[in-house]
């Protein structure tokens, strides 16, 4: 039941996007398409479950005064190890997310995850919490990417549904502000209904 | 463990090793796989703008600072195509690339957009197939045209809304021809599509 508990935490109560707001830079720059956001959420979330799994289990060994510069090394390597294995076998995702892959190394949810949690807890919390909060991130990317997709280009997943163009200001950067605050007070008004 | 500094120099030191040991692994693994990624991205793109062809010759040279390819297609010795990798700065967000197949004559075959950032909607209609520019180009021996878009008095239809995509495609384009012009040794075309003087300096006596 706890362990249930710490999964679901990342997704509702600490959602890193809609809650926490971290992460922001990949969230309104890589949701043009629900496509492009999963991708990206999924990349994201590799390195949270791998890099929380490694930290909790050297975290024993870590001096204090070195364990910011400790935990950035493995996370910008499990970001290089994605990286390549993107580029590899999903070239044309690759391609769509650019230079969004190797800047989660800066992504402030993989170092607060590992700072507040993996260097608390256990390996297996840990990588649950991985788990977790990864979900929450890629279940939000999709979701505002899906929202921009449906009104800026009239499709969902890149099926089209209408003809020709839609409102083409959210695909474009100001319509990445409009969905994101709006799902924003939508989930928090969902939530804060589910808890009273 | 302690701050000392020698458990921190060893940690992090441990940390690394570790951690670059995997990455080089991991490289070593994926380095195959991009390079065929790669390859298979530029077959396709070459076999988008050519004729069936056995073999290609690359050759690369730089026109206006810009860097650009021209692939000779051959298929049984004889040339079928040229396909031009080339790119200008003058897009909308900044450069784009796209491949230009001309047929041994210097008629353009078909574009394709290989890397671009032109705002959604608007300049990036230049990738879609049929599109007002690759229309006007089609068929059409680019030497023989007045390279601008009609509102600067040329001969290429623009894109609706999209005027500085459209000059920078007649760039690239124009660029492209230069290419298999230089590489041929015969004459460039002058593109006035604006900020393109520089075409001029290529231009050398009439082989088409």
């Amino acid at each position: 039941m706890d362990k249930l508990r710490i999964i679901l935490s990342g997704i509702v109560k600490n959602n890193p996007t809609f809650v926490l707001m971290l992460g922001m830079c990949p969230t309104l720059a890589t949701t043009t398409s629900a496509v492009n956001g999963a991708g990206m959420g999924a990349a994201t979330m590799a390195v949270l479950i791998l890099s929380n799994i490694v930290i909790s289990l050297i975290k024993g060994v870590i001096p204090s005064k070195v364990r910011i510069p400790a935990y950035i090394v493995v996370i910008a390597a499990f970001v290089t190890v994605v990286e390549l294995l993107m580029k590899a076998y999903l070239p044309e995702l690759s391609k769509s997310l650019g230079v969004f892959i190797p800047l989660i190394v800066v992504n402030c949810i993989i170092l607060g995850r590992a700072e507040g949690f993996a260097a608390k807890n256990g390996v297996l919390d840990s990588a649950l919490d991985g788990v977790g909060t990864g979900l929450g991130f890629t279940l939000a990317l999709t979701l505002v990417g899906a929202v921009r997709e449906m009104l800026g280009s009239g499709a969902i997943f890149g099926h089209k549904f209408i003809a020709g163009d839609g409102m083409l200001i959210f695909v474009l950067a100001p319509g990445a502000f409009l969905v994101l605050g709006y799902l924003m007070v939508a989930f928090n008004r969902l939530t804060a209904k589910m808890k009273s | 463990m302690k701050n000392t500094l020698l458990n921190m120099i060893l940690v992090l030191g441990g940390i690394s090793a570790v951690a670059s040991a995997g990455v080089g692994y991991v490289y070593k693994i994926t380095e195959g796989p991009i390079a065929a990624a790669v390859e298979a991205n530029k077959t396709a793109a070459l076999a988008g703008v050519l004729p069936a062809f056995d073999a290609t010759t690359p050759a690369e040279m730089t026109l206006d600072e810009i860097p650009v390819t021209v692939h000779t297609a051959t298929q049984g010795g004889n040339v079928v195509g040229y396909a031009v990798e080339t790119a200008t700065r003058q897009g909308f967000s900044g450069e784009f690339r796209l491949m230009v197949g001309f047929s041994p004559n210097g008629k353009v075959l078909a574009v394709e957009v290989l890397q671009h950032a032109e705002t959604p909607g608007l300049g990036d209609k230049m990738a879609g197939e049929g599109n007002p520019l690759l229309a006007s180009f089609r068929g059409r021996n680019p030497g023989g045209m007045n390279l601008a878009v009609r509102k600067d008095g040329g001969d290429v239809d623009a894109l609706t809304a999209a005027t500085i995509t459209s000059r920078a495609y007649v760039d690239a384009v124009a660029r492209a021809f230069n290419a298999v012009v230089r590489s041929t040794g015969g004459a460039g075309a002058d593109a006035d599509a604006g900020a393109t003087a520089n075409t001029r300096d290529n231009e050398t006596p009439a082989a088409f």
